[in-house]
């Protein structure tokens, strides 16, 4: 099968570049020839004009790009949000391009997990309640929802704060909730859109500390759209668009650690350490 | 996915939005009260008059002189100025050639001034036949009623009901006495039972009951009879009775045919249907006026609904994007407008049914609790619930997560 990994070695300056060939773990995503038209009016939008990607299980990938680039179109093709217009997406093996609305509401609730800039939590619902909300939709008996719920809560450093509405939380700390919901139905991939976009860069390191966190403890699958350079240096592999096309593709080999960078913190702001895109 | 779990979520929902929630139910709670207070009473008024008039006995028939107009019931005492009015000899003859009559009693009323010793009163006498009593389902409580052989020879005896007996002579027994009816002796032979007042709200216990012979000789000076009372044989006989009755006064009247009757025949179902008419027109007016306000209830939900999902889109937009279904998001905006219906009405029918049960104490109207309105209003706010929450629901479920999430 191919691979992203085996299209070729970018010379990425500071990056060594190092593609390994196959034969990892089992494929999470594989996206095929994949393109996305949107008609706005008469006019056609070409947002994807055929990717092809394929993320393995455990692995952390940043998708990088301008705005424009395509980055979130495949975000949300990848999120069961949208359907391409043309090309195969599979999903945990399972053919998913061409389903309807309410199957992909259930690939949603069952495999992945997502991550949003704006937080996107309930309002004037306490944090508990925001992360049981998923095992709501997935029919979780009210036990298992509650201790699911707290044990989340508490992966994300939130313990003793679940009863607190999103408006008694600092930004951190409801994006924190919201991983926590993102993480509660044990999705196969989690999926986050800017995640620190909101967020100041102290909390920035806090929010992919627990990322970083998750992905190599618990081995989950992570995929962060950012357009922030430094935010996709935590990453082990940046995926760069342009143009509705993959431009870039390679493995970061020494991705910044966020535990590490929070250690050597209250001295704020000594970012600049590696990486470009 | 189960419905249990999505009202779970709806209840969570609402829950969030407690005042918004009260406010919208408002228009469901008022309408619901208003509806139930309304109905019950103008149920209460006919269920009050129509008591009345059954326990003046279903097979009664009223025959009086003169034509009557439609809805002109109410004056049917009947006309002594007519050129042709009821005679005693119809009436006669009413009792033995029409077979589905059991009993008449001629009704000839004169006010007169009673007094007794130093006691006076004022009161109608009304001259009947000693079939009165068991006519009017009356019965007579101490003593007798006069008899067949005192209207023949015009007795001077009388019957008294409670009030004139209360009134003349307070603290004994009456019967065996004697009284004056316009300077005339009469003997008080009866006291009637105590009856109560009539549907238009007279006391019925304030008459007394001379023979008709005697009111007619005595007190009025003449053999006009205004009006009747005629009993037929059974409930299901009044008809009969009322075209033979008909019939044979046309013919001892010796109307041509077409000619307009110059008498009325009425039976208490037509007289009951004449005092309901009004109640029932009643009943519907302040019903309708109620359910306008229900329906605007309604639509207050409707409107409070859309500007609900256009307030909750980002909202919709999490939903989605966690996983819930169209037909989740559907059923749950669905159910949140029910629940806030259902709930409006429950708390509707408690205020309206307190306010039902109030209203007799303050205004001393009868009120009379219908469970139709009840069943009603709880059928008619769920209907409002599904109606006016569909579109909404339907606007909510429609929405694309992706643009939803946009949404600011």
């Amino acid at each position: 099968m191919q691979t992203a990994f085996e299209v070729g070695t970018f010379d990425n300056g500071a990056h060594k570049v190092v593609l390994t060939p196959a034969a990892e773990a089992p494929e999470v995503i594989r996206l095929e020839g994949i393109h996305k038209t949107y008609s706005m009016g008469d006019v056609e939008v070409h947002a994807l004009r055929g990717v092809t990607l394929g993320i393995r299980e455990g692995e952390f990938v940043a998708i990088m790009g301008a705005s424009g680039s395509g980055k979130s179109t495949t975000m949300n093709i990848i999120g069961c949000l949208d359907s391409p217009t043309r090309g195969h997406y599979e999903l945990d093996g399972e053919d998913v391009s061409g389903l309807s609305k309410d199957e992909r509401a259930d690939i949603r609730l069952r495999k992945l997990g997502f991550v949003f800039q704006g937080f996107n939590l309930l309002s004037r619902t306490s944090a508990l309640e925001n992360v049981e909300l998923p095992m709501l939709y997935a029919g979780v008996e009210p036990a298992e929802r509650h201790r699911r719920a707290t044990e989340a809560l508490h992966a994300v450093g939130l313990a003793g704060r679940e009863q607190n509405h999103p408006n008694q939380l600092s930004g951190g700390q409801q994006q924190r909730v919201a991983i926590a919901r993102a993480l509660v139905n044990d999705p196969k991939l989690i999926l986050a859109d800017e995640p620190t976009g909101a967020l100041d860069s102290r909390t920035s390191v806090e929010v992919m500390d627990i990322f970083q966190r998750l992905n190599r403890e618990r081995g989950i699958t992570l995929v962060l759209v950012t357009h922030e350079p430094d935010i996709a240096a935590y990453a082990d592999r940046v995926v760069v668009f342009k143009d509705g096309r993959i431009q870039k593709d390679y493995r970061v080999t020494a991705p910044r650690d966020a535990a590490e960078e929070l250690r050597n913190l209250p001295a704020v702001e000594d970012d600049e350490v590696e990486e470009e895109a | 996915m189960n419905v249990l779990m999505i009202i779970r979520i709806a209840f969570r929902a609402l829950a969030r939005n407690k005042s918004r929630a009260a406010l919208t139910m408002l228009g469901i709670i008022i309408g619901v009260s208003a509806v139930i207070v309304m109905v019950s009473i103008g149920q209460g008024a006919s269920a009050t008059v129509q008591s009345q008039i059954e326990s003046m006995g279903t097979n009664l028939l009223f025959v009086s002189a003169g034509a009557q107009n439609v809805g002109g019931v109410r004056g049917g005492a009947g006309d002594s100025n007519t050129g042709s009015p009821l005679t005693v000899e119809d009436l006669e003859a009413v009792k033995r050639e029409v077979p589905s009559v059991s009993l008449v009693s001629p009704v000839v009323n004169s006010r007169a001034q009673l007094v007794a010793g130093n006691q006076n009163w004022s009161t109608q006498v009304q001259g009947v036949s000693d079939q009165f009593p068991e006519i009017r389902k009356w019965a007579v409580q101490s003593g007798g009623f006069f008899t067949d052989a005192d209207v023949r020879t015009a007795a001077r005896v009388v019957v008294i009901g409670q009030t004139i007996a209360d009134n003349l002579f307070p603290g004994q027994d009456a019967v065996g006495q004697t009284l004056r009816v316009s300077n005339m002796p009469f003997r008080v032979v009866g006291v009637m039972a105590r009856k109560g007042q009539d549907p238009q709200g007279r006391d019925q216990d304030d008459a007394a009951f001379a023979p008709y012979t005697s009111v007619q000789k005595k007190l009025l000076g003449n053999t006009r009879v205004q009006v009747a009372y005629v009993s037929a044989v059974s409930q299901d006989a009044t008809y009969t009775a009322q075209t033979q009755i008909a019939e044979l006064l046309r013919q001892r009247h010796k109307l041509a045919p077409g000619a307009a009757d110059d008498f009325t025949v009425r039976n208490m179902s037509d007289v009951a249907e004449a005092a309901n008419q009004t109640n029932s027109t009643m009943t519907v007016l302040l019903g309708c006026i109620a359910g306008v306000s229900l329906l605007v209830g309604g639509i207050g939900i409707m409107n409070i609904m859309l500007v609900s999902v256009t307030e909750r889109t980002r909202e919709i937009g999490i939903r989605m994007a966690i996983g819930a279904r169209s037909s989740a998001v559907r059923t749950q905006f669905l159910i949140e407008s029910i629940v806030l219906s259902l709930t409006g009405g429950a708390t509707g029918i408690v205020l309206g049914v307190v306010a039902s049960v109030t209203v007799p104490l303050l205004l001393g109207w009868p009120t009379l609790v219908s469970t139709a309105s009840i069943v009603g209003s709880v059928l008619f706010s769920a209907a409002v619930g599904i109606f006016f929450g569909y579109y909404p629901a339907r606007k909510a479920a429609g929405l694309d997560p992706i643009e939803a999430l946009r949404y600011e």
